[in-house]
């Protein structure tokens, strides 16, 4: 680096001679050019566009010359300080760029370390799916309806036209809140829901009912004690099976995908009549060349829940005018339903609470 | 119900013989009686399976004390010489010039079991000769099966003597086909199927009654309505039963027994109406129908002593009861390998009578299984009939001439329906003509008057009372897949209540938190309470119990959440998973004292008054939430170290909820259980108290299982979202700039912070903007008891920047109602 020259004595010398000048210029630039870093480019400014800097000083002579060579002078110098003056301006950026990627490059990290400190929570796939399911009706313009799981027996089974001696309120398949004779039993279905609805409302009716029901089952990989369904109801006048199976078929493709269409198979439950049981194309193999699939175990079909006309002896119980109105219902188990999609092997991991289970299903389906 | 395709096609002559029977299961299934499994017994045996002559055979005891015979059996051409085949064989019940089956080196039995030529003792056995189980034919081995003389010749093969091959359609039959429970029933449908002729097997001649075959007295016509009989004399009770009759009824799902019995079964399976033999020699007296007295006992003849109930229906005679009515023969009369005179009983008993019995006395029987649901009234005698007719064939003796018949069938209800009815329920475009004939096609009787249709049913479909029961018949056969799709017309609901949105927002708040939700049973015992530390008085030891728990140790509904909480906590740990957050939501159940609720007719709806008086009868079953944190909260990584959970997180995140939803709530320490007493928060939301959070009780920690220091929270959640505003007011807020002011307050260790912040808002003046703890110390520098608490408070006016003095004043003030309040000391 070139320092101020300490010897330098402007009464002794002529500073005023272009090369004299030039040399100075010279000088600086080669300094700036030196110039490694910020604080050197500071020291540099000091030296050379500084209060005592030679080109400084030269101008302080400028005015002791004679008037004719002064101009002369006072452009050469001035040419030379503004020469200066931009040349560090521009080292000044050209450092200031190199500083900033020096530090951008310091301050590099990998970005590939771990950044959660929290682990991810979620939502259990059978309250999400119960949405899903309740989205799809509610889209539809139906409501969603809800009622107590502990229940009282006339709701559960008589109004629903399962009489005192229907096989169903035996205790061998219907849990009993003590003492029986307080006909009190854990819903063994969401259909008295249904009825609650027909009591409450007037038609035209659209609900979907899903929740938790019980039933005296074993736990095992495919039973369980407690499990949760969906109904659905709708009352209106001139509703058919035709309804029932236009609405099925829709919500059939909005569970499994568009082309999933469902069967009816004659069956029988009380509430409905005419009845029927539901089976869907197989969503894997779509009915074709089902003889490997496992799914369907080679049937093209599988079976999903039931249906049927509303029986009017339950719109009687529950206050709705046969002669005017009729009315559809279905059900089907939400499990069963998660089970297909998400190819759940063993019920049992819906209610264990293993957080690596719910944990796979995130916070929505 | 189980039916050999060779027994549908006998009793449907007429069904087309290229249908096959996957084809007809699929069609039977449409009609409703659904396929449950295809079986095919016997063809699994492949031959050379021949008819063969034991030519000689010599008798060879053996080291180990069995005696083989070492056979030389005629196969005619069938083993490629003609030569005597030598076998070895282990039964003896045969003798030289017995017709046997032979199978060949070569073939292959049941059980993928191919036969070679083999050594064995002592010989080269060239085949097997067969027994009945080895055919698949049933259960005998006491020895090998001897065919019939006349069965052929030898070399024949045995698929041609032997019922060895069929196809069985298992069906699962629905409550509201009892006919098809019977060959009878699922030939009529197989008939429908097909659109062929049926002959019905019940229309067949009986002989008049002369109360002739037995004495006997229906004291409880209601109970039964038709009791017929018929009795044999002579039987021979060795004959056996032909082999046709035993794999039919094998092929059914039952035994083969003796061919008293077997008839018996037979009959029912082919007509569907149970029959009772009783052995006429040891009947006493005149039988009696009559319900069961106190006290009154019956073996029955699986052996077991069974006390009766007084609405068991009984059949009895002089020596008492007999037989559990429909369900299950007594043992003292019971038929045996010496009975030859034979009392046959057709009877037609009430369903719900035989349902209680046989759920009464957990007998399920063939025979309660069909009574049950509804059999025929008007074929007891026809089958008491072709029962005697059968048992003479096989086993000799004599149809006595006597007939009894006591009662008579109830009268069929016709039913009155609109003969568009089924197309306006169904959808499907079905013609009033074609309404008639597939009433017609299932045994109504339809008398047409305008579009008016009088229709009777048959009597053997007691399900057929309602014209909706109508429509149903009439639109399986058109066929269920004739159904349109179409949507109904559109609804105008208005989308999820408040309450729907605002849960689903609890769940993702949490779950966004970093909670996992689980669903967990509701069932609890006391020791469950236990573990949790409630005191005898806790409110949440009432329990809604149920009178059949699935587990004794669990016998009630539970009341909070956290038992299901804190055992899910424990499995996860178990599992390797010590750091966990989890919640749940789902209703308790809190008893009330309520008398029973009422059970209402069905013929019209119960008034408002009823319904609330039902309600009321129902426990309170309020949405919770609860969760827990055990282990860390934030895990450790290379940031640090992790953060352990604790109470403040548990508290955190009701809070959370709390803010999701709208909802300001307010915290008391409080000592509660299952809680630690100086780590439980009690939430509120103004005087109403919703629920607590805080670090648990150690001892629960223990009795759980489950980490120590692990915190948990459970509120009331209907009530908290009871509380949830839908209305906000958009605030006005002030654009002039923020006066910021920290003050530290030392207080006695005793004294909340939630009360120190209380008196800093009420002194600090309407400019308060908000009041935050940033800060808590205690330590040397505060003193023994102390503790210090850094505010920071913002104040801000509406209208003008505030000075610096103004608000050091509104701070002063601030700390002025501390100090008065709290006894805050400024640090
Ligand atoms: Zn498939």
């Amino acid at each position: 680096m070139s320092g101020p020259n300490s010897s330098y004595d402007p009464v002794e010398v002529t500073p005023l001679r272009a090369d004299q000048v030039e040399e100075m210029r010279e000088q600086a630039f080669a300094a700036i050019a030196a110039a490694g870093d910020l604080a050197e480019l500071k020291q540099v400014r000091l030296d050379h566009a500084g209060d005592r800097s030679p080109l400084a000083l030269a101008n302080r002579e400028i005015g002791a010359l004679p008037p004719q060579a002064r101009k002369e002078a006072g452009q050469r110098v001035g040419q030379a300080r503004g020469a200066v003056q931009q040349a560090i301006a521009a080292r000044q950026a050209e450092l200031e760029v190199q500083a900033e990627e020096r530090m951008l490059v310091d301050e590099t990290v990998d970005v590939t370390l771990p950044t959660s400190r929290r682990p991810a929570g979620s939502r259990h796939p059978l309250t999400t799916l119960a949405e899903d399911i309740a989205d799809v009706f509610v889209a539809l313009g139906w409501e969603v309806a809800e009622g107590p799981v502990v229940e009282a027996e006339w709701l559960n089974f008589d109004a629903l036209n399962l009489g005192p001696d229907h096989p169903a309120r035996t205790m061998q398949d219907t849990i009993w809140a003590e003492p029986a004779e307080n006909h009190v039993v854990l819903r063994t279905h969401t259909s008295p829901v249904q009825a609650r609805t027909m009591l409450t409302r007037t038609p035209p009716i659209h609900v979907v009912c899903p929740g938790r029901v019980y039933r005296t089952d074993p736990y095992d990989a495919t039973h369980s004690p407690m499990f949760h369904q969906v109904e659905g109801l709708v009352v209106d006048e001139g509703i058919t099976m035709a309804h029932l199976k236009g609405t099925l078929d829709h919500f059939a493709a909005a569970m499994f995908g568009d082309g999933i269409t469902t069967r009816f198979r004659p069956s029988y439950f009380p509430f409905t009549e005419p009845s029927a049981e539901v089976d869907l194309i197989c969503w894997i193999c779509r009915g074709v060349n089902s003889e490997d699939c496992r799914t369907c175990r080679g049937e093209g079909w599988v079976e999903w829940g039931g249906c049927g006309v509303v029986n009017p002896r339950v719109l009687t119980a529950c206050g709705v005018d046969t002669d005017r109105y009729t009315g559809f219902a279905f059900g089907m188990g939400i499990d069963r339903t998660l089970m297909m999609r998400y190819a759940v092997s063993d019920l049992r991991d819906l209610f264990e609470g293993d957080v690596r289970f719910s944990s796979a299903f995130g916070t929505e389906l | 119900m189980r039916a050999a395709v060779s027994w549908i096609r006998a009793v449907v002559p007429a069904l087309p013989a290229d249908v096959t029977t996957e084809q007809l299961a699929d069609r039977l299934t449409a009609l409703g009686l659904k396929q449950e499994a295809i079986e095919r017994p016997g063809h699994d045996v492949t031959g050379p399976l021949v008819v063969g002559r034991v030519l000689s055979f010599e008798d060879e005891p053996q080291k180990n004390g069995k005696t083989i015979r070492w056979c030389s059996v005629d196969v005619g051409s069938a083993n490629g010489t003609g030569e005597p085949q030598g076998i070895v064989c282990g039964a003896h019940n045969f003798v030289v010039g017995d017709l046997v089956p032979v199978i060949l080196p070569g073939g292959v039995l049941p059980g993928d079991f191919e036969i070679s030529a083999r050594k064995t003792y002592g010989h080269v056995s060239a085949g097997m000769i067969c027994s009945a189980r080895e055919l698949g034919l049933g259960d005998d081995h006491d020895g090998i099966i001897v065919l019939p003389a006349d069965a052929g010749e030898p070399g024949d093969d045995v698929f041609d003597v032997l019922p060895l091959r069929d196809e069985v359609i298992e069906f699962e039959i629905n409550p509201d086909r009892a006919y098809a429970l019977s060959l009878r029933g699922v030939g009529r449908e197989a008939a429908l199927a097909y659109g062929v002729d049926f002959d019905d097997p019940a229309d067949r001649p009986v002989p008049a009654s002369d109360q002739a075959a037995y004495d006997v007295v229906v004291e409880d016509p209601v109970g039964c309505p038709v009791f017929t009989g018929r009795s044999v004399t002579g039987f021979d009770p060795s004959a056996p039963t032909p082999d046709w009759m035993a794999r039919r009824i094998q092929l059914a799902g039952m035994r083969p027994i003796s061919l008293a019995v077997d008839v018996t079964n037979y009959v029912m399976l082919e007509l569907g109406q149970p029959i009772h033999g009783f052995d006429r020699d040891k009947l006493a007296g005149p039988i009696v129908v009559r319900r069961a007295r106190a006290g009154e006992k019956l073996r029955t003849l699986d052996g077991a002593d069974r006390t009766l109930s007084e609405e068991d229906l009984l059949i009895t005679d002089d020596s008492g009861p007999i037989g559990l009515a429909g369900v299950m023969g007594g043992e003292t009369t019971e038929l045996s390998d010496t009975t030859t005179n034979i009392f046959i009983e057709a009877a037609h008993w009430d369903p719900v009578a035989i349902f209680r019995t046989e759920r009464r006395h957990k007998l399920p029987s063939e025979a309660s299984k069909r009574f049950e649901r509804g059999t025929d009234p008007t074929i007891p005698l026809v089958a008491a009939d072709r029962v005697a007719e059968l048992l003479t064939t096989y086993g000799g003796g004599i149809v006595d001439d006597g007939v009894t018949y006591v009662g008579a069938p109830p009268a069929i209800a016709s039913i009155t329906v609109d003969a568009g009815l089924p197309a306006r329920v169904s959808g499907m475009d079905i013609p009033a003509s074609v309404t008639v004939a597939n009433l017609r096609a299932v045994g109504c009787t339809v008398v047409e008057s305008g579009s008016t249709l009088t229709v009777t049913p048959p009597p053997w479909r007691g399900d057929l009372t309602d014209p909706f029961d109508l429509v149903e018949e009439v639109a399986r056969i058109v066929g269920y897949s004739d159904v349109p799709s179409v949507l109904p017309p559109a609804a105008h609901g208005r989308g999820l209540t408040r309450s729907q949105r605002l849960r689903r927002r609890v769940g993702r708040t949490l779950a966004g938190e970093g909670y996992v939700e689980v669903v967990s049973f509701p069932f609890i015992g006391t020791r469950d309470l236990d573990a949790l530390g409630l005191d005898a008085s806790d409110p949440r030891r009432t329990l809604l119990r149920l009178a059949n728990p699935l587990s004794s140790e669990e016998p009630a509904m539970t009341t909070t959440l956290l038992p299901g909480l804190l055992k899910t906590v424990a499995r996860n740990a178990g599992r390797g998973a010590l750091d966990v957050a989890l919640f749940e939501t789902a209703t308790v159940t809190l008893p009330r004292a309520s008398g029973p609720a009422p059970i209402f007719g069905v013929d019209h709806r119960p008034s408002d008054a009823q319904l609330d008086e039902l309600d009321k009868a129902l426990p309170g079953q309020p949405l919770h939430l609860g969760l827990a944190v055990s282990g860390e909260r934030e895990r450790a990584g290379w940031w640090g170290p992790g953060r352990p959970g604790t109470w403040a997180d548990a508290l955190d995140g009701v809070r959370r909820v709390a803010e999701s939803v709208g909802v300001e709530v307010t915290v008391r320490a409080t000592a509660h259980a299952p809680w630690h007493p100086g780590r439980c928060a009690e939430i509120a939301v103004g005087d109403a108290v919703l629920g607590h959070a805080g670090e648990l009780h150690p001892r629960v920690c223990a009795a759980y299982g489950i980490p120590a220091r692990t915190a948990a929270a459970e509120i009331d959640l209907s009530r908290l979202l009871e509380h949830a505003s839908s209305m906000v007011e958009a605030p006005e807020y002030s654009s002039f700039p923020v006066a910021k002011e920290d003050v530290a307050l030392v207080v006695d260790d005793t004294v909340t912070a939630a009360d120190v912040e209380a008196a800093l808002r009420a002194g600090a003046g309407e400019y308060l903007e908000s009041v935050r703890l940033f800060d808590v110390y205690t330590g040397p520098q505060v003193g023994e008891g102390k503790k210090s608490l850094a505010f920071a408070l913002r104040f801000r006016a509406p209208d003008r920047t505030l000075t610096e003095s103004e608000a050091g004043a509104f701070r002063d003030a601030a700390v002025a109602s501390a100090a008065e309040r709290c006894g805050a000391v400024q640090r």
